[in-house]
């Protein structure tokens, strides 16, 4: 059998045919912008303070690119997360503009780049060292809610049968990234960091509407707390946060109605 | 760290090494029916608070017609009585609910929102018990009283 012989000839996949007639325009803009970081060196000052870098960037940039620019080749010590660089492993939220997005999702063309662009870490959580916070309680209120699939009946000897329907019921609440940009979004957290918040009520809603799962009535035990479902006060702070476009003030109501129709 | 706040339900329950609360928090239902309360006297303060002020401030006359015989007279109607008995204790009622809400939220302290919840609490409970008792116990007409400071109605 004939292998296939890689062909030196052949275009890459990305080539675009461009006319003569426009020069030039195959090239990416460019422009200047202020990048505008909230810097906290523990060991050196007690307090915050901003810290503005001026860099070129292109077009396709995105902000996590500008903060490489500047921690690569102006500033070592600016310190933040990120893995995956595209919108997968949740480790980059962050205040952009006063807004908490992920890094890697935000271009900065679709910013004012004629104004500084300024970048905060999440509020509510611990700060650590600049954009870096302490996830601890955030996955605290995770880890309380069970996030795992819990069925005490006997395994069935291939798989635990669902419909397409079931599946639906909570596919939205699948794609969560724990990320933490909704919950700490939400004014309710902000205020004392004791309340759940959105994305442990999210993850719960994934397991109390997945009709394999039995403990369901225990997560709803667990959120019909005082920290619980109950001091949503529907601000939708977090659905306009989550990268995932997740509906996350409606899969609180959801939970909330879940518990309403089982006690009253 | 910058902000320190307190970890989330700061009562750990560590078994295994793992943190678990899910047992120690009370099996009360209170914030629940807190909840249900302000949508349930929500929607009710809406009729209440919109046909009072459609009836005192334009039918007839509208606002010219307010003065102490306009209120005395509807408290001698126990439609009007009831009426706004109701309005008094939802509003009340929901009212410092929200408040103990905002408390809840901004109060740093334990002893903070202590102190302003009992304000707050007395304040309501104040107000509420003086209301029903003006409601069901006001004359227009007080024995002994001058003439002239009473309504043309008592002299008839
Ligand atoms: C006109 C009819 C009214 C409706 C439909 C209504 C509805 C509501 C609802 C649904 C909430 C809960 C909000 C949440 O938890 O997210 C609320 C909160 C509140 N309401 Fe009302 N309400 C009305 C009248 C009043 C009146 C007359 C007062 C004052 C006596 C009042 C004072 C408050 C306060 C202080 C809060 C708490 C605000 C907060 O949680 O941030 N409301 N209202
Ligand atoms: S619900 Fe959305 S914003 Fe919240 S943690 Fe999950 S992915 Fe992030
Ligand atoms: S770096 Fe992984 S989501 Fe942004």
């Amino acid at each position: 059998m004939p292998t296939e012989t890689k062909d030196e000839s052949a275009e890459p996949a990305s080539k675009v045919e461009l006319p003569d007639s426009v020069a030039g325009s195959g090239e990416i803009p460019s422009f200047d912008i202020t990048l505008r970081v909230r810097r906290y060196l523990p060991e050196f000052y007690d307090e915050a303070y901003w810290d503005d870098f001026q860099v070129t960037m292109y077009g396709t940039d995105r902000v996590l690119d500008a903060l490489h620019k500047v921690k690569w080749e102006m500033d070592g010590s600016v310190s933040f997360r990120r893995s995956c660089a595209h919108g997968v492993c949740g480790s980059d939220a962050m205040r952009i503009n006063g807004h908490n997005r992920l890094a890697c999702k935000v271009l900065l063309k679709d910013l004012n780049t004629s104004k500084p662009i300024t970048v905060e870490p999440i509020k509510g959580l611990p700060v650590e060292k600049d954009l870096i916070v302490d996830m601890e309680p955030f996955f605290q209120s995770y880890r309380e809610i069970m996030p795992f699939l819990m069925n005490e009946s006997a395994p069935p000897s291939k798989e635990r049968l669902q419909s397409a329907e079931e599946r639906e019921r909570f596919d939205d609440t699948t794609k969560c990234i724990l990320c933490a940009a909704c919950t700490s979004s939400c004014p309710v957290f902000w205020t004392d960091g004791q309340y759940f918040g959105p994305a442990a009520i999210v993850n719960a809603h994934r397991f109390i509407f997945d009709s394999r799962d039995d403990a369901g009535d225990m997560r709803l035990e667990v959120l019909n707390d005082k920290e619980g479902v109950w001091r949503c006060r529907t601000t939708f702070n977090c659905t306009d946060a989550c990268p995932r476009g997740i509906q996350v003030t409606k899969a609180i109501s959801e939970v909330k109605q879940a518990i309403l129709s089982r006690k009253v | 760290m910058a902000q320190t706040i307190q970890p989330p339900r700061s009562s750990d329950n560590i078994k295994d090494g793992v943190k678990y609360n899910r047992n120690s928090g009370s099996n009360s239902n209170f914030e629940m029916f807190g909840w249900l309360f302000m949508r349930m006297s929500g929607i009710v303060l809406v009729v209440l608070i919109f046909v009072h002020l459609y009836v005192n401030l334009m039918v007839g006359n509208g606002i010219q017609a307010v003065d102490f015989g306009f209120v005395a007279g509807k408290w001698a109607d126990p439609f009007w009585q009831v009426w706004d008995l109701a309005m008094l204790w939802l509003a009340m009622l929901h009212g410092s609910n929200g408040v103990r809400t905002i408390i809840n939220d901004y109060a740093e302290k334990d002893s903070t929102r202590f102190w302003l919840k009992v304000i707050l609490f007395a304040a309501s409970a104040v107000i509420i018990v003086l209301g029903t008792l003006v409601i069901f116990t006001f004359n227009p007409c007080p024995p002994n009283a001058t003439a002239d400071l009473l309504p043309s109605f008592c002299s008839a």
